[in-house]
């Protein structure tokens, strides 16, 4: 997920509001569970190019992710809470070094654990609690980045 | 339909779903699908008076939703596998459990091989690396490179974002040389705690 740019105008969410995006939450999860995305396994068949499962799943969601934000963008729909719909772009350039470096940082822990941020939550809540490390490592793991950032190229 | 759902969910019925939760965030506050800030708004949450810079922010308006939406992730979770079967027989394929099983990992049923997650795993050099090692490089990595799987694969590939595709070039370079050069050495070298 990407840094969200502050807009200081944001309303805080209302209890019915979190209750929505828990609910959405909930259902993403059952996407991931179901589809086999939070399985070790599937992430290893993935990373040795052995079946289509894991493209399938990624390039499809893509593909409904990417239309529907066209046909969004194009009808200029509003949230339902009023906001504009908007999707900042990513900053910088491609070439900068933390996309590449950082996003091959993430790849190693997603390799070595089989599961990214989405999955280790369902896994967590679906009761493999030693996944727990996990969370917690990478909690870790951003705190430290967050002490560090500055001496970092970005 | 019970017995329907308790299968495995094949790739075309929920991927095409999974892409649709990010109009789905946009059009129920405005929101940027998008899990691993979720880590930053805890750190955020749970830092005291004095934190660094980069938690120096209104979590709430910005991240109280984020943590319900991961919140209900676990809550989602534990419906999937109490109810809907999740997390049993896997449907990999026979060439990756032949790969496996040169590494020591047995064909079983899980999320996860029991040779190397589980708490009596913990202390082992397979385990321990695993979790704990991993953990911090995807927590460091999101935060480094901007994003994670949903930020930028799936929401930045599909806002055509060419630094989400380095970034994704990022995570499968990394993901490649744990399976191919690491895990080997990990798992099958005799390595054991």
């Amino acid at each position: 997920m990407a840094d969200s740019t502050s807009k200081p105008d944001r309303a805080l969410p209302s209890f019915l509001e979190l209750v929505g995006y828990a609910a959405i939450g909930a259902g993403f999860a059952l996407l991931l569970a179901k589809s086999e995305a939070i399985s070790w396994f599937r992430i290893q068949e993935m990373f040795r190019f052995q079946s289509f499962h894991m493209y399938g799943l990624l390039g499809s969601a893509v593909l409904t992710a990417g239309v529907s934000l066209h046909l969004l963008k194009r009808s200029g729909a509003r949230a339902r809470n009023g906001e504009r719909i908007e999707i900042e772009d990513k900053e910088g350039t491609p070439g900068m070094v933390r996309y590449w470096a950082g996003g091959t940082l993430f790849g190693i822990g997603w390799g070595l654990l089989g599961a990214c941020p989405g999955p280790l939550y369902t896994l967590v809540g679906g009761g493999v609690t030693v996944y727990l490390v996990a969370l917690v490592a990478a909690l870790a793991g951003t705190f430290l980045y967050g002490l560090v950032k500055d001496r970092l190229p970005h | 339909m019970i017995e329907f759902l308790s299968q495995p969910w094949p790739w075309w019925v929920a991927g095409p779903l999974i892409g649709l939760v990010v109009p789905v965030l946009l059009l129920f506050g405005a929101r940027k699908f998008g899990i691993s800030s979720s880590l930053k708004h805890l750190c955020a949450a749970g830092c005291g008076s004095k934190k660094p810079k980069f938690f120096d922010y209104d979590w709430r308006r910005e991240g109280l939703w984020n943590l319900a939406f991961v919140a209900g992730l676990v809550g989602g979770g534990a419906l999937a596998f109490g109810v809907l079967g999740a997390g049993g027989e896997t449907g990999i394929s026979a060439a990756t459990w032949s790969d496996l099983a040169a590494l020591g990992i047995e064909r079983q049923a899980g999320p996860a091989p029991r040779e190397v997650f589980g708490w009596d795993r913990l202390w082992t050099w397979a385990g321990g690396v695993s979790l704990i090692v991993g953990g911090l490089a995807l927590g460091f990595g999101a935060r480094w490179g901007g994003g994670c799987t949903s930020g930028h694969a799936i929401t930045g590939l599909a806002n055509r974002q060419w630094p989400s595709l380095v970034a994704v070039l990022g995570f499968f370079a990394g993901g490649l040389a744990v399976t191919h050069f690491v895990l080997p050495l990990l798992l099958g070298g005799g390595v054991d705690g």
